[in-house]
């Protein structure tokens, strides 16, 4: 089902096989978290080719790489790399796919992890191709969401800040209409989420809704997954401090819905205040965290060595 | 006897029902298909119901469903008539592709495919009227297909 599959679009996989991988997802915690050892991809190697910076995406990568006994190499910028000196996409990707077991890539033009998908042999994982996909953070995010609310389904679901050209919105959202959950766009009018977006949510049966009031959506919802409202967006600095202020989560705000789970897929700027960070609402940094077992999950999956610990057979993980 | 503007074809390819301004674009699409043969091509011509439309005439080629499927993309109503020695045929109307591959280019210019890579945009259609595609690389939706035809 898994082994040698590339993973590029969230809209690749059904929701069968979403739950599988979070279902994996979970028994990997306990290695992600050094509290079990495993290397079932000792004497495999992931290469990772970063064409612009990640923090959390390549460090997740390779602590995943890492914790199941694997090796990583690649580059963190294409500076001082062959594509500096004009060399295709293509060409570097099979070169890569020569040296390593797996690939992650992240690239800033969008579709370039489809590209390299048709050009390696090996599996590609997406890394974020530009404004486009990244896949893996949907699947943290799903996994968060499954982990804290014990199901996906009967969810109501707050989605905040800018929907218009956030990629990490519009996957999360396309996969949530795998599930039965209700979807809140909240956002200024300016920072809307396309309509094409919002009319395939619809189409795949989604109930969705467009606010523009966060205050007024609190009580309703289960999830609030917040979003930097970016600031070159607005070409008024005013026009930017008085909506930024609008949409800011604080403790004030949240104290009285002690059941939300509040996410971000971070960096954050000022969108939730630090005096958030200490409530048990704040899931945030977990979710960061569950980039590791998730991306784990996925190396294990791809490659083949699920099996190793046994996926397949259902036995506990790594003993 | 009917004043004929363009001669009739003895054999050949003529592209019928074309939306009047369309042509062109259809040339386009063929092109490849039709390099070395004679095309006359007619614009807002009047029909027998008295509305215009364009017609394009292919001498000496009988073009296949396969190969002028694509057509549609531009004129979802045109008729193809196979001429032999005067006379039709066949005759058969356009069907929109599943695929289009070749001739059009990503709307969105930071796809990868509209960069320096040995690609060829690819794209699948996801609705017919008003036609829509979807880039296999990006992911993104186009219609307005006219302003993205490759040179």
């Amino acid at each position: 089902m898994f082994n040698g599959r590339d993973v590029i679009s969230i809209s690749d996989f059904d929701r069968n096989e979403i739950e599988r991988i979070l279902d994996f997802s979970e028994r990997m915690v306990p290695v992600a978290k050094g509290d079990r050892y495993a290397d079932p991809l000792k004497g495999k190697i992931l290469a990772t080719l970063f064409f612009e910076p990640s923090t959390r995406t390549r460090l997740s990568f390779e602590s995943a790489m890492n914790r199941l006994g694997g090796r990583v190499l690649g580059f963190a910028e294409p500076k001082g790399t062959s594509l500096a000196k004009g060399e295709t996409l293509a060409d570097t990707v099979r070169m890569a796919a020569a040296y390593s077991d797996v690939i992650v890539l992240r690239h800033p033009r969008e579709g370039s992890a489809r590209l390299a998908a048709k050009y390696s042999e090996k599996p590609v994982i997406n890394g974020g191709d530009g404004a486009g996909q990244h896949p893996t953070q949907t699947l943290l995010d799903l996994f968060t969401i499954r982990q804290d609310k014990g199901k996906l389904d009967g969810l109501n679901v707050a989605i905040l800040g800018d929907l218009k050209y956030g990629r990490t919105v519009h996957s999360l959202s396309m996969a949530l209409t795998n599930f039965d959950t209700k979807i809140h766009l909240v956002s200024p009018k300016e920072l809307r989420a396309p309509r094409e977006v919002v009319n395939h949510l619809k189409e795949r049966g989604t109930e969705v809704s467009e606010v523009a009031d966060l205050e007024g959506v609190l009580d309703q919802v289960d999830v609030l997954y917040v979003t930097r409202i970016q600031k070159e967006r607005f070409p008024d600095p005013m026009e930017y401090q008085r909506i930024a202020g609008m949409y800011r989560v604080d403790e004030e705000l949240i104290s009285p819905y002690p059941d939300l789970t509040i996410m971000h897929p971070l960096p954050r700027v000022n969108e939730i205040a630090p005096d958030v960070d200490i409530l048990p609402q704040a899931r945030y940094f977990n979710q960061a965290f569950n980039g590791v077992p998730v991306r784990m999950a996925l190396l294990a999956l791809v490659t083949g060595m699920a099996e190793a610990l046994g996926e397949e057979a259902g036995e506990e993980v790594a003993r | 006897m009917k004043d004929m503007k363009v001669q009739p074809i003895v054999d050949g390819t003529v592209i019928d029902h074309i939306p009047p301004g369309k042509a062109l674009l259809v040339f386009r699409v063929i092109k490849p298909l039709v390099p070395e043969a004679s095309v006359s091509i007619l614009i807002n011509t009047i029909s027998k119901k008295e509305k215009k439309k364009d017609i394009l005439k292919v001498e000496g080629l009988a073009l296949g469903s396969g190969d002028v499927d694509k057509v549609a993309l531009f004129a979802p109503n045109a008729t193809i008539n196979i001429i032999e020695n005067y006379s039709v045929v066949d005759k058969f109307k356009v069907k929109l592709p599943e695929m289009v591959k070749g001739f059009i280019r990503c709307a969105n210019p930071n796809c990868i495919s509209n960069q320096n890579e040995p690609v060829e945009p690819e794209f699948r259609v996801v609705s017919g009227q008003p036609v829509v595609l979807r880039c296999l690389y990006c992911e993104r939706e186009m219609s307005d297909l006219s302003k993205f035809m490759k040179r």
